[in-house]
């Protein structure tokens, strides 16, 4: 089968448009950060039961306590802002989707064949999470910071791991690279924002005990208990997902490579994720582990995700560094 | 669930409870059971944190077990670092002491947490949910109302409404009635069978270790066989603790042929290996089954799994020796250039013919090395490769004669001993560029011809009678921990009493009931509010409507 290269040249330019319109919507996000007020103490609280009250759109029907500078009725220019900061990343979801469809269309393939592909895709679910996420959570001012490690991660993959348009090799010619492959990167992507969350709420954290400390920062994030139901809420989500997508691997590495589990590199720090995120799980059960030490255990484990996404493929040699790179 | 009446008035109920104790020996045990409840789940989380950490060098060093080269090449250039890394089993990390230790010492915690757990799961089967507390105002979450309609009529309807959760109706001191409701006991259910699914797991996948074994062979694709009959038909083998090769359950491949398709850029595109096999009563009576073996696709058979793990050429050289006898050497060669097949190997000639007297055959010997390519592409005299496929195959060969040193033990099939040729005992007599069909002739009238070029075809033979009981605990282990995840456990009392306010009715009372509501998150309070406030709705909703229509009149 040959390669399309007009769908091929199509999908990089989505891309490219894509990563340029998360940027801007980061920007925006950046500016309600800059030039809001310190959301009034009161009113933060009684919002966010609002919004968790309605459950569904209540982005859009509740209205929000009027910022002292505004009239009633009437949305401040940084809320105005972070909704475009909102909308700017729902059309860059739809443009990113397009370039993976488009890639695949262009190989007649599943596009999760090569690193590139794979960052892609991860990006892709850890915005479409977030902002699944962010109509039952009073979360907008994070946006920011979980496009901060999509950004980078798109960036990265669009240069460094740039891999062009082909068909897979032999032992990647199987339907389990769809169901192993898709699994995975999903669970990451979402696992990347309870990453994020759990930063943050070390952060906010710091700053209610502390109020000198992230003085400008702090007072503008979610409370900690929304970032902490946030992180796990999403957790016990991925990493069911992320077990079935390792279970999956190992059926595939049975028939593939003559055996379910071999200690290669990629596996291992799958293992030591597993564990850490096991981990959180406990500590979250734990009197005395709750809150921030749950949070710096979730945060190791997102740091060991983006270590396994990155590091294990593209500086160790194993069996899952045929991705297209070095 | 189970719904249970009980009419017994709640203060003399039997409750499975634990019975009151003195408030010494209550806080002594209060303060035993939550040292033991804490350190159990610390150490747990300490030794997983361990068992993480310790995993890691896995993964950033090289490994014994994964690639030896690698890993001698890693020691040698760190020097005492190395040294002492290596002593310290960092580079076979999963069968060092330390990670066995971490492993063994968390499977101990487990089982000692979980034994009690399970006893205690085992006594909540049957336990019925807990006394209404006397002010319900006190929790988390609370409503009270007043409803038209009796009080029993009002614990009928929550009753239905309750369906699903284990519930239990008493009557109260004053008078009043109330439901203890509770569900959510799936979640420790799915706790458990994902904890116990995780021993039988590492249990079987111990066990698997040890009676597992992998085997790697070399056939060529030129309807050679193969036969797991005994360990030395092996290239290399690879046992289990517990297996010593005497207990190989016998099968035979032939492979017929291989074929290998590619994309333009040189990519491999498919590998499909044409085999026959047999194995149990087919060997007796000699039945050959075909099967197309292909990466991703094993054949398994007698228990055993082959797999296609690599190919490469095998060039088939001639002898013609000055007495006119001739010797065909067909050896494999080994792949140096994973995306041109670039090979290099020696095909070796240690018996010429006519000769037995041991000193003259030291100086007889003869071996073929050099590079094969199976497109080949000559800058001058120098030998590169541009595809993998056999479009146009030559070979650099270089002939040495003399001693190919074979007294001294095992060789490389792919290689000449390079200490005979710098000890001068075997020496470079020629050298040429061929192609299939073409030969060259040593000084001696030695004619070196290279034939032709088959495929050969690397398998790897596997053998885990453990592997289909990991899969089914590891799939207890995710649904035990999707269904411990996901269940929410949820306490809900109802206490319907008369109401003293409103006018009095013609029965006695009010006709009005105050309907009291209290609800208890166990797990995941956050999200209780929610689904508080629904609930009791859906409750008064129903109480309501009972009234109505057991009153058989529209109220407001």
């Amino acid at each position: 089968m040959s390669v399309n290269h007009t769908l091929a040249q199509y999908s990089n330019w989505a891309y490219t448009s894509a990563v340029a319109i998360y940027v801007l919507s980061m920007v925006f996000y950046l500016a309600e950060q800059a030039f809001g007020r310190r959301r009034a103490t009161a009113a933060a609280p009684a919002r966010q039961l609002v919004a968790a009250g309605a459950g569904g759109p209540a982005e859009s029907t509740a209205t929000p306590p009027a910022p002292p500078v505004s009239r009633p009725g009437e949305r401040s220019m940084p809320e105005r802002l972070g909704r475009m900061g909102i909308a700017l990343t729902v059309l860059g979801v739809l443009v990113h989707l397009m370039s993976i469809v488009l890639r695949g269309l262009s190989v007649h393939r599943w596009p999760l064949g090569n690193m590139y592909e794979f960052m892609s895709f991860v990006c892709l679910i850890a915005m479409g999470a977030w902002l699944i996420m962010l109509r039952r959570f009073e979360i907008r001012r994070i946006g920011a910071f979980v496009l901060v490690p999509v950004v980078l991660l798109m960036f990265l993959g669009g240069t460094v791991l740039y891999t062009q348009a082909e068909p897979v090799v032999p032992a990647l010619q199987s339907y389990w690279l769809v169901i192993h492959v898709t699994v995975v990167s999903t669970a990451s992507g979402i696992l990347l924002v309870p990453g994020v969350a759990s930063l943050m709420y070390l952060l906010r954290n710091a700053h209610d005990r502390n109020p000198a400390r992230f003085a400008r920062l702090g007072p503008k994030l979610p409370g900690v208990d929304t970032l902490d139901r946030l992180a796990y809420r999403m957790t016990i989500f991925g990493f069911p997902l992320f077990t079935f997508g390792v279970i999956c691997g190992a059926i595939w590495a049975e028939s593939a490579w003559g055996r379910y589990w071999g200690w290669d590199p990629k596996e291992t720090t799958a293992f030591v994720a597993w564990v850490v995120y096991a981990g959180y799980l406990h500590a979250r059960a734990t009197a005395g582990w709750r809150g921030g030490r749950a949070a710096v255990i979730n945060v190791i484990g997102f740091a060991v995700m983006i270590f396994n996404l990155f590091f294990v493929n593209l500086v160790i040699t194993g069996l899952h560094s045929y991705a297209g790179v070095g | 669930m189970t719904s249970i009446v009980d009419d017994r008035p709640a203060a003399g109920a039997k409750d499975p409870e634990p019975p009151r104790q003195s408030p010494a020996r209550a806080a002594l045990a209060f303060l035993r059971n939550t040292w033991r409840g804490l350190t159990a789940m610390r150490t747990a989380l300490i030794l997983l944190f361990l068992l993480a950490l310790g995993a890691v060098p896995g993964a950033m060093l090289p490994q014994w077990p994964l690639n030896q080269p690698k890993t001698q090449q890693y020691i040698t250039s760190h020097g005492w670092w190395g040294t002492l890394l290596n002593k310290l089993q960092f580079f076979s990390v999963f069968s060092s002491v330390w990670f066995s230790a971490v492993y063994v010492l968390l499977f101990v915690s487990l089982v000692g947490c979980l034994l009690p757990r399970t006893l205690d799961y085992g006594k909540q089967l049957f336990a019925k949910p807990v006394l209404t507390p006397r002010n319900l105002a006190r929790l988390p979450h609370h409503s009270k109302s007043t409803v038209d309609g009796d009080p029993a009529d009002v614990l009928a309807a929550a009753r239905h409404e309750l369906r699903g959760w284990r519930l239990v109706e008493r009557a109260e001191a004053d008078g009043s009635r109330s439901i203890s409701a509770e569900r959510g006991y799936l979640r420790e259910t799915g706790n458990l069978v994902f904890h116990f699914a995780l021993l039988g797991l590492i249990v079987a996948f111990a066990l698997g270790k040890m009676f597992s074994y992998t085997g790697q062979v070399i056939v060529l694709a030129n309807g050679s066989q193969f036969c797991d009959s005994g360990v030395l038909n092996y290239d290399s083998f690879t046992p289990g603790l517990e297996v010593d090769g005497t207990q190989l359950d016998p099968w035979c491949v032939r492979v017929n042929g291989f074929t290998a398709s590619y994309q333009p850029t040189g990519q491999p595109a498919a590998y499909s290996a044409n085999i026959d096999y047999q194995s149990g009563d087919d060997l007796s009576s000699d039945t050959w089954r075909p099967y197309d073996l292909k990466v991703n696709s094993p054949l398994r058979t007698a228990g055993d799994r082959v797999y296609l793990i690599g190919h490469g050429y095998a060039p088939q050289f001639t002898v013609t020796y000055p007495n006119g006898q001739t010797r065909t050497g067909l050896t494999q060669w080994k792949p140096d250039d994973q995306t041109t097949d670039l090979s290099e190997g020696a095909t070796k000639f240690a018996d010429p013919p006519g000769v037995t007297n041991p000193a003259e055959l030291k100086q007889q010997q003869l071996a073929v090395t050099g590079l094969f390519a199976p497109t080949a592409l000559f800058d001058g005299d120098v030998i590169t490769s541009t595809y993998p496929a056999l479009d146009n195959p030559a070979a650099s060969i270089f002939v040495y004669q003399g001693d190919l040193g074979s007294d001294a033990g095992s060789q490389s099939i792919f290689a000449i001993d390079q200490g005979m040729v710098d000890s001068g005992q075997l020496k470079k007599v020629g050298q040429a560029n061929l192609t299939p069909g073409q030969s060259v002739t040593l000084s001696d009238g030695t004619k070196v011809r290279f034939d032709l070029v088959q495929p050969w075809v690397s398998l790897q033979v596997s053998h885990d009678p453990t592997q289909d009981y990991v899969l089914l605990f590891a799939i207890l282990l995710l649904l035990g921990l999707i269904t411990s995840l996901v269940i929410k456990r949820r306490r809900l009392w109802v206490r319907a009493g008369p109401s003293d306010d409103g006018p009095p009715r013609a029965g006695g009372g009010s006709g009005r009931t105050v309907v009291e509501i209290g609800g208890l998150a166990r797990t995941d309070q956050a999200g209780y509010g929610e689904e508080f406030v629904t609930l009791s709705a859906r409750l008064l909703a129903a109480a309501r409507t009972a009234a109505r229509s057991s009153a058989g009149k529209d109220t407001t």
